[in-house]
């Protein structure tokens, strides 16, 4: 049997049934990349012989009896903005492209301490600047589904290597949608948590305020239970939530007899293609026949949310990204003096979106701009925040659309940069309000996933898990992997 | 016309906390380059700060030591510039909400206190240190020592409240006197650790409006900060004298050549594109956190000196010398406590102890005379056991070789020779054999005295009661 075809959780009961071992589940996992990687693209950097290493030892700990978590032994990707100590991280930017940090990301120090396997760093939009994963500077990956089109970005290695088979799950990091995009349209189930409930110590950062990280799962549990070992506190991170982690998988069977789901007509945008809103529109009637209250919710700053995350990114990409000038690590450029370092460093390190988004956000807190620009957003920002409160005064949880059509066409977008800015449309507004927001497989159309967005208040994830959980069980989308051709 | 000078002071002072603002490398002055840094401190990708609360508690305590009220609700922003010893190219600051507001300190300046306003005082971090190949004109290439990067500063900043270079300097002594006795700071200006930049400008006297200010930076000793000072008033006089215009500018100060040179003009000013720091949190603080510090705050200098004035009856000028430190007021105390009179005890301290820690580069806190030890001897003196001058030689002795006063007297024979009838003889024999200086005396020559005295204190090694030679050297050479 094909072990990379199975979830975590069933992964995990035939090892501690020691059925298979976690040598047999690696190797899998490891062999089903030899043979669509060269396809599909998902990884910068492979690491084999640690991950068999790593597998090596779980199995060793199986055999002395010794207790082991859930993640134990069972191969997952991280996005390659997460630093790996004596691991390439390169945030697919040339000006990154042989940085091997010397340290490791909390998150890469808790699933070492989970006793995970790490199959490899996966590709993104350089610097997780993008929706699409066409703005990597090394190499475009495809969708597992169709591979003429994109998987979304900007974690879009982290969501094809998971449909397509290559890890069993995956982190992204998502600062206005770049997790549950790629989820959406690679069909797996994605999760940007509450802002500050996994560090962010060792992420490379894009927009500090706007970043979280989360992961990628086959199946709403293995989303709960992979959300579980990287949750958490974190002296490390100042902006780290202290509160306990409950265990995520505890309330997945509850049901939603009673829950109020908030419709927000707001993010139902004119241009949306029918099939997906009608998939939306399908999956909510579901939930209410399994006993949910809907309840129809307006939020009326949503339009405004677009233009703020672009100043409010963009500023803090601005300052983030002055780092890399060549003098202490990274490319560095020719110059005859410091100044023109610094600016051939940047030219050629940096691709072009990166330096549309440093331009951006210069411009925008510049003296006589700032109040116009940076000021007007944090405002609005706060605005944002209030129609979540308000929301989540009334409802539970909110439904929406991820993105308003299905995976598109590689090179579809790449030459106008607003259309490409309007597919994060329904995404960037958590961010924005720091609330945890879920993708989760909804439908088909024309054979392309469609991505549901189950958003909830702070902290409400095990209640998003809750929601999540009951729709994909009257359902078969989690128990479909795209097919892909094999190549030996 | 007569122009009125304006003074602003901007003083960085690194805090000496035993780790760095935002992580956990300590703050050691030197050190092997680029040893005392972390991912953190190097800005690598992904790291984030975290605030060190003791620079926080260090900040309070300065801030309340200046009179300033304390935020509540304060926050850091980013000052984005570039530059090879900053590795993230943004200085993580405060902006608009610094931890302390509104203070002041007082001065005193030709017998006259004036008070200085406090604008703020704010935390940030420090850059590194680069270390060229040449000149910096001329170097091929610079390293970066890291070891700096990320020490804790404040940064205080003055009212435009300063109106000459004396002032400055007054100014200064003041800052470093107060950081030292609150013990946020080694004040030492040699390493670094206290900077100064100064901003100055000049109107008429009589105008309301300030004249366009240079900022003066690159000043290393609170004297260049005078002689800066003084320079650059009498350039700007110069220039307006002749009716020209001040430019706006950031001006060095050449301490080899005691001149200020242009930097920048205000068109190449740099835009620092502060916003807030997104990987801080804001700081609250609340008031029982306040008081908490202030019920810890030591008794600073002003406080110190009125009460030395009061207690001890000592001068104003004493009592500022003496509290201008907290170590030099403590052996002050220690003295008193150890039955010193006052005046002596400050004489003492002001002269011969300065004057021998000054010698061997010593701070008074390894003086190797204890406190009663140089009481003791101080005692001898009253008593009239050894002369005042004598005691010279015996404090001398006691730095030297650590012994007590009284077991240097003994050894030495240093005892003061106060018998009447054994002086008497020496005072006759000296006047036998010195006809001269009696002639001359007789002649009204009452210089002649001082040689006869200087004779008998070379026959007595210098141990004679210097009153009593007086008196009887009199009596003889008058008959009386």
């Amino acid at each position: 049997m094909d072990l990379f075809r199975l979830k975590a959780h069933e992964l995990q009961q035939k090892l501690f049934r020691r059925e298979v071992s976690a040598v047999e589940i690696t190797q899998s996992v490891l062999a089903r990349a030899d043979k669509v990687d060269s396809t599909i693209q998902s990884f910068i950097t492979r690491t084999p012989e640690a991950a068999l290493a790593q597998a090596k030892r779980v199995d060793e700990k199986l055999a002395r009896g010794e207790a082991v978590s859930p993640l134990a032994g069972i191969p997952g990707a991280l996005k390659d903005n997460m630093c790996t100590k004596g691991v390439k991280t390169t945030c697919a930017s040339k000006i990154l492209a042989n940085f091997v940090p010397p340290y490791d990301a909390t998150i890469t120090e808790k699933l070492a301490a989970a006793d995970a396997v790490i199959v490899g760093k996966a590709n993104l939009d350089e610097f997780a600047m993008g929706s699409s994963t066409e703005n990597s500077g090394f190499f475009v990956t495809r969708n597992p589904w169709d591979t003429d089109r994109v998987p979304g970005g900007s974690s879009g290695g982290s969501g094809a290597a998971v449909a397509a088979g290559e890890a069993i799950w995956s982190l992204g990091s998502d600062t206005g949608g770049s997790i549950r995009l790629p989820a959406a349209y690679c069909g797996v189930v994605g999760l940007k948590p509450t802002y500050g409930r996994v560090s962010r110590y060792g992420l490379v950062a894009y927009a500090s305020s706007l970043d979280q990280i989360g992961p990628f799962a086959r199946d709403v549990r293995d989303c709960a239970l992979v959300l579980g070992a990287i949750s958490g506190h974190d002296r490390r991170d100042s902006t780290s939530i202290n509160a306990p982690v409950p265990d995520y998988t505890a309330k997945l069977e509850s049901g939603v007899k009673g829950l109020k789901i908030g419709l927000p007509r707001e993010y139902f945008v004119a241009g949306m293609q029918p099939e997906v809103e009608a998939a939306i529109r399908r999956s909510i009637d579901e939930l209410v026949a399994m006993g949910a209250e809907l309840v129809e919710v307006s939020m009326p700053h949503t339009q405004y949310a677009l233009a703020t995350y672009y100043l409010i990114a963009t500023a803090e990409a601005s300052s983030n990204l002055g780092r890399y000038d060549g003098v202490g690590f990274g490319h560095r450029g020719e110059g005859s003096d410091i100044v023109s370092m610094y600016k051939r460093s940047r030219a050629e390190g940096f691709g072009p979106e990166v330096q549309r988004r440093i331009m951006l956000g210069t411009y925008a807190l510049s003296s006589g701009y700032y109040d116009a620009y940076y000021l007007k957003a944090l405002k609005v920002r706060t605005l944002i925040k209030q129609d979540f409160d308000r929301a989540f005064g009334q409802v539970d949880v909110l439904i929406a659309p991820i993105a308003p059509t299905t995976a598109f066409k590689i090179g579809e977008k790449v030459e106008d940069p607003l259309a490409m800015y309007l597919v994060d449309v329904c995404t960037i507004p958590s961010n924005l309000a720091g609330v945890p927001a879920l993708s989760l497989p909804c439908g088909f159309a024309d054979g392309l996933p469609i991505g549901m967005q189950i958003i909830g208040p702070h902290l409400s994830e095990a209640t998003l898990l809750q929601v999540a959980y009951t729709f994909e069980q009257a359902h078969d989308y989690h128990k479909q992997l795209a097919a892909i051709r094999e190549v030996d | 016309m007569k122009f009125e000078t304006v003074i602003g002071l901007e003083v960085h002072t690194e805090l000496k906390t035993a780790s760095k603002i935002f992580c956990g490398c300590t703050t050691e002055f030197g050190g092997d380059q680029n040893t005392h840094v972390c991912p953190v401190c190097l800005g690598l990708p992904g790291v984030l700060p975290v605030l060190n609360e003791k620079v926080l508690e260090f900040a309070i305590r300065t801030g309340l030591a200046l009179n300033c009220k304390i935020s509540h609700y304060s926050k850091f922003d980013r000052k984005n510039y570039y530059y090879p010893d900053l590795p993230k190219n943004f200085q993580t600051s405060q902006y608009d909400l610094p931890i302390c507001e509104g203070g002041y300190l007082d001065i005193e300046v030709g017998g006259e206190t004036k008070r200085i306003g406090i604008t703020r005082v704010h935390m940030e971090e420090d850059a590194g240190k680069l270390v060229h190949s040449g000149t910096i004109s001329n170097s091929e290439y610079a390293l970066v020592d890291y070891n700096r990067t990320g020490v804790p500063l404040l940064e205080i900043v003055s009212e435009p409240d300063i109106r000459t270079p004396e002032e400055a300097k007054a100014y200064l002594e003041k800052i470093k006197s107060i950081l030292s006795y609150i013990d946020v700071s080694d004040c030492k200006m040699e390493e670094g650790s206290l900077r100064c930049d100064a901003n100055i400008s000049l109107r008429p006297v009589g105008q309301e409006q300030f004249g366009t200010k240079a900022e003066i930076k690159n000043v290393n000793s609170f004297k260049a900060v005078q002689r800066a000072l003084e320079y650059e008033q009498e350039r700007q006089e110069e220039v307006l004298s002749e009716g020209g215009r001040i430019i706006q500018e950031t001006r060095t100060w050449d301490d080899s050549r005691g001149v200020t040179l242009s930097m920048r003009n205000k068109e190449q000013a740099q835009d620092y594109r502060y916003f807030p720091e997104p990987d801080l949190v804001p700081i609250v603080v609340d008031s029982e956190q306040i008081e908490a510090i202030r019920r810890s705050l030591p008794e600073l200098p002003d406080a110190r000196k009125a009460r030395i004035m009061k207690e001890q009856g000592l001068s104003a000028y004493d009592a500022e010398v003496i509290t201008a430190t907290r170590p030099m007021a403590d052996y002050f105390d220690a003295l008193i406590a150890a039955g010193a009179e006052a005046k002596a005890a400050a004489n003492w301290l002001m002269g011969e102890v300065s004057k021998l820690l000054n010698a061997c580069s010593l701070d008074i806190r390894s003086c190797p005379v204890p406190p009663a030890n140089l009481a003791e001897m101080i005692a001898l003196i009253e008593k009239g056991t050894i002369s005042g001058k004598i005691a010279k030689t015996v404090f001398e002795a006691m730095w030297n070789e650590g012994k007590t006063a009284p077991v240097i007297v003994k050894e030495q024979g240093l005892v003061q020779m106060s018998d009447e009838g054994e002086l008497g003889n020496i005072v006759e024999a000296v006047i036998a054999a010195n006809p001269q200086s009696v002639a001359d005396f007789n002649a009204g020559k009452e210089k002649a005295v001082g040689f006869l005295v200087g004779q008998i204190m070379r026959q007595t090694k210098g141990r004679a009661n210097p009153e009593l030679v007086n008196r009887l050297l009199k009596e003889k050479l008058t008959g009386k």
